[in-house]
């Protein structure tokens, strides 16, 4: 069972590569259906709702029906759709960014929409308070709100406009100044009732049960949504969450709530499909974390032994049963405006990986083995414990004995991002569709024990940190963009972590949910489209 | 002092010291856990030094384990368990909703195993070594060897999915009709299958207990007489094979509560009812400290009441229980 397998972290926004939609434009098809309660598996259940302050896909997975960010990502056009707001530029000194809203937008209270409430969320919610906002909107001064629908964002430094329209659909979740302008905004009760101006309205929770959706009859787009409710029904096993689909007591299971080994024979029921697509935009990347104040592990060559120790091909298929992608390095293949595969490469060479041990002084000793070492894997991800027994047995192979310490969430949190107590880790980081946003953390020195996925591995070099802060600091788009190209480059030669495999998720739906995984952030975006077919 | 009274009494004066106990080692146990609770929920949505430090100001978590004791027996003291971390609630709030489902699966299944369970062992213990009661003890004996969560999954499968005559999960259906009578009729649906599930072993153990007890009645002096006295087949097995026989089944059915609450954790997450079992297993993951000493206290405390309801059920059908002052 594992709670954390949905709840990591949050995807922005960017041109996605071909998220591919299943029936809906490909078909043509029939007319959607108006009406019908979706019923869902959810298998947790988010103390705190508020996707302004908290940006995790747990949260959106329920939020995104209820309140909605500013923009969302799409595989169309310049990469983003209009949902709060209709058109966005950045001025080109990088100093600012102007939003035009929604023209007829309410509360579901009734309330009108305007661009305070815009100017509201950002300064006290997403700036302040947000777990990745603290760190994107770190220099924003002010929103200015000339009149009721327009927000100019104003940055204290220059800010990239590429990496605010990459954060916007995570990062930018709008909520109602109204609610929040008196009191403790972590303590506000609309923080577990939400209170938004999407499809659905918030209608009730029953802890450990469910939560209820209902359709908002005055949402801005007309005829929208089809659906009448929503419900997600709390699943914590994944068996029941197999069987509740079989019998057709849930239609959809997102996140890989099924497990992979189950994938096969459910796909082959009757009225059920296995769906890949949907999730671009929340792209996970399998790494194995290095302790580099571990002395063996500060050489590069070492580095360099255990990648071509891994057999990426065999991981791809065998642990992800084909639902992944070999990594190449830090950004993924599907992000075209960052990736290059012009890159240092490790290909699966157990010789190589003996000659570079050898190389750096490491023989083999009397029991055959050249060095211990204590391997983590993170508890989260089914895949994230299998890849942890496969590395063991890898290493195994070219003499290096990884021992494997298994801890649950919160003591392999502490044990590896706080106390270091660890040689090497298994990590699945979110790539969050700009390398300044999800990406460079990991590669930066200088931060403060106990910042969770992130450089805690004792990695620093001068290089590496000027790149970083280069690129942060260039407005340029194809200048921004080849820097992050260069810095891929240098990730790939010294090899501070090891990028093993891009995966996403799988949903399990039945055969009558239509309109599923037509933009790449699917699960967490707010299913307007979405119809039950008779 | 009457003997019920002395019998409560006692029980009471013993249960402040476990309850201590208990406490404590709940409270270190969580202690000596690494990672807090900001690391369990940090592990959900990640977060910069200062994200981290601002929770951890919030949730009070601050200061020396000692100070946090002290502040934990201060608050135990005045009956106060304290706000929930994982939930941002009242502990008390979130037990009072959690508990009532817990003790109804608790309740159908003892009853269900001990009724099975006695039931059988009549039958079995009727005639020892009969066909009739080996058929029996394997039976039992092979569904006390079936884990339950895996005998949960298959109940599933066999009964809710290939065919679909009960439901898969939780206690209340999403739209249940409306009016008293419905709502326990779609309670007791939604019961079945986990009652059976978590209640499977417990047959044989009624089964197994009152058939050994049987057993030895048969061969004791008062049962001879009374076969010797010409008293019918049916009232010496009634009368005076299996009401001694009895008693200890009652002993088992206290004892079980214990068990039956951790074998709960198991079937409330396979059949997604939201009871005490789960609670325990969300307060150990996310590092709820509070949340999780509510849990345990208010297991403590209902296993000490049932085993003190026990303790009067026995003085009731035992004479010899509790009449000695000594």
């Amino acid at each position: 069972m594992t709670l954390h397998r949905r709840t990591l972290l949050a995807g922005a926004g960017a041109i996605g590569a071909a998220a591919l939609t299943r029936k809906a434009r490909a078909q043509g098809g029939p007319a959607p259906r108006t009406g019908g309660i979706l019923t869902v598996a959810a298998d947790t259940e988010p103390r705190n709702l508020n996707p302004a302050m908290v940006a995790s896909n747990g949260v959106f997975y329920v939020a995104s029906k209820v309140i909605e960010p500013l923009a969302e990502m799409t595989t169309e056009g310049d990469g983003l759709a209009p949902r709060l707001a209709t058109r966005w530029e950045g001025a080109p000194d990088g100093r600012s960014v102007t939003f035009t809203l929604r023209e007829g937008v309410s509360w579901h209270d009734g309330r009108p929409f305007s661009s305070a409430d815009v100017a509201f969320s950002a300064m006290r919610l997403w700036k302040p308070l947000q777990n990745l906002g603290r760190v994107v909107f770190k220099s924003l001064e002010a929103v200015d709100t000339p009149d009721a629908r327009t927000a100019i964002f104003r940055f204290g430094e220059p800010t990239p406009f590429q990496m605010i329209r990459n954060a916007v659909p995570g990062l930018a979740s709008v909520v109602p100044r109204h609610l929040y302008e008196v009191g403790d905004i972590a303590a506000n009760p609309a923080n577990t009732r939400l209170v938004g101006t999407g499809p659905f309205r918030f209608a009730e929770h029953r802890p450990g049960e469910f939560y209820r959706l209902e359709k908002n009859p005055s949402y801005w787009e007309a005829g929208r949504p089809y659906l009448d409710q929503i419900v997600f029904r709390v699943l914590p096993d994944r068996g029941a969450i197999a069987a509740a689909l079989e019998a057709n007591q849930i239609q959809l299971a997102a996140f890989s709530a099924v497990p992979l080994a189950d994938m096969e024979r459910l796909s082959r029921v009757p009225g059920i499909a296995v769906i890949p697509q949907g999730y671009d935009g929340i792209t996970y990347q399998l790494t194995v974390e290095i302790n580099h104040r571990r002395k063996e592990l500060a050489d590069a060559r070492v580095r360099r032994a255990i990648a071509h120790a891994i057999d990426r091909k065999f991981v791809v298929d065998t642990i992800f049963l084909g639902y992944a992608k070999p990594s190449t390095g830090p950004v993924p293949a599907f992000d075209k405006q960052f990736y290059t595969p012009d890159v240092p490469s490790t290909p699966f060479d157990r010789r190589r990986a003996e000659a570079l041990l050898d190389e750096a002084g490491l023989p083999r000793g009397a029991n055959g083995m050249r060095f211990t070492l204590r391997l983590l894997p993170a508890p989260w991800f089914e895949q994230t414990r299998q890849f942890g027994d496969y590395l063991r047995q890898a290493l195994r192979a070219v003499g290096i004995d990884a021992q494997i310490v298994n801890n649950d969430a919160p003591a392999h949190l502490r044990a590896v991002y706080t106390d270091h107590a660890f040689d090497l880790a298994i990590g699945s980081p979110v790539y969050r569709n700009d390398p300044a946003i999800s990406t460079t953390i990991l590669y930066e020195s200088g931060l403060p024990a106990g910042v969770p996925f992130a450089n805690q591995y004792g990695y620093a070099s001068a290089e590496m940190d000027g790149l970083i802060r280069r690129a942060a600091g260039t407005i340029d788009t194809t200048e921004r963009t080849a820097l992050y190209q260069s810095f891929q480059k240098l990730a790939g030669t010294e090899l501070p972590l090891i990028h093993v495999a891009e995966f996403t998720f799988i949903t399990v739906a039945r055969r009558s949910v239509m309109n599923v995984a037509n933009n790449p952030r699917w699960a967490t975006s707010h299913w307007a489209d979405t119809w039950l077919s008779s | 002092m009457s003997r019920s009274a002395r019998i409560v009494v006692l029980r009471l004066a013993g249960a402040v010291p476990t309850l201590l106990i208990v406490a404590l080692a709940a409270f270190a146990l969580l202690e000596f856990a690494p990672g807090d609770a900001v690391d369990a929920y940090l592990a959900e949505t990640g977060g910069d030094a200062g994200y981290a430090a601002e929770l951890r100001r919030r949730l009070g978590l601050g200061g020396t384990a000692w100070e946090r004791l002290a502040g934990f027996l201060l608050s135990l003291g005045t009956l106060d368990l304290g706000r929930s971390v994982v939930f941002s609630r009242p502990v008390v709030s979130v037990i009072a909703e959690r508990l009532p489902n817990t003790l109804l699966l608790m309740a159908s299944t003892t009853l269900f195993a001990a009724g099975l369970g006695l039931l059988a062992g009549m039958l079995a213990g009727a005639r020892p070594g009969s066909w009739r009661d080996r058929g029996l003890s394997m039976t039992a004996l092979a569904f006390l060897a079936a884990p339950n969560f895996w005998l949960g999954l298959v109940l599933v499968v066999a009964f809710a999915v290939s065919w679909p005559l009960l439901p898969v999960a939780g206690l209340r259906s999403l739209n249940a009709p409306p009016g008293l009578a419905a709502a326990v009729l779609d309670t007791a649906w939604h019961l079945v299958l986990p009652t059976i599930a978590l209640g499977a072993g417990y047959v044989a153990l009624y089964l197994r207990t009152l058939r050994a007890g049987m057993i030895t009645a048969w061969q004791a002096d008062h049962v001879r007489a009374a076969q010797a006295r010409g008293v019918g087949d049916g009232a010496v097995l009634w009368r005076a094979v299996t009401r001694p026989a009895l008693l200890p089944t009652v002993v088992i059915a206290g004892q079980n509560i214990g068990t039956l609450l951790g074998g709960s954790v198991v079937v409330e997450t396979v059949f997604a009812i939201p009871g005490m079992g789960r609670l325990a297993y969300e307060a150990v993951t996310g590092r709820d400290t509070p949340l999780l000493l509510g849990v345990i206290l208010s297991a403590t405390v209902l296993v000490l009441a049932v085993n003190l309801l026990v303790d009067l059920l026995l003085a009731r059908l035992d004479p010899r229980i509790g009449a000695a002052d000594a």
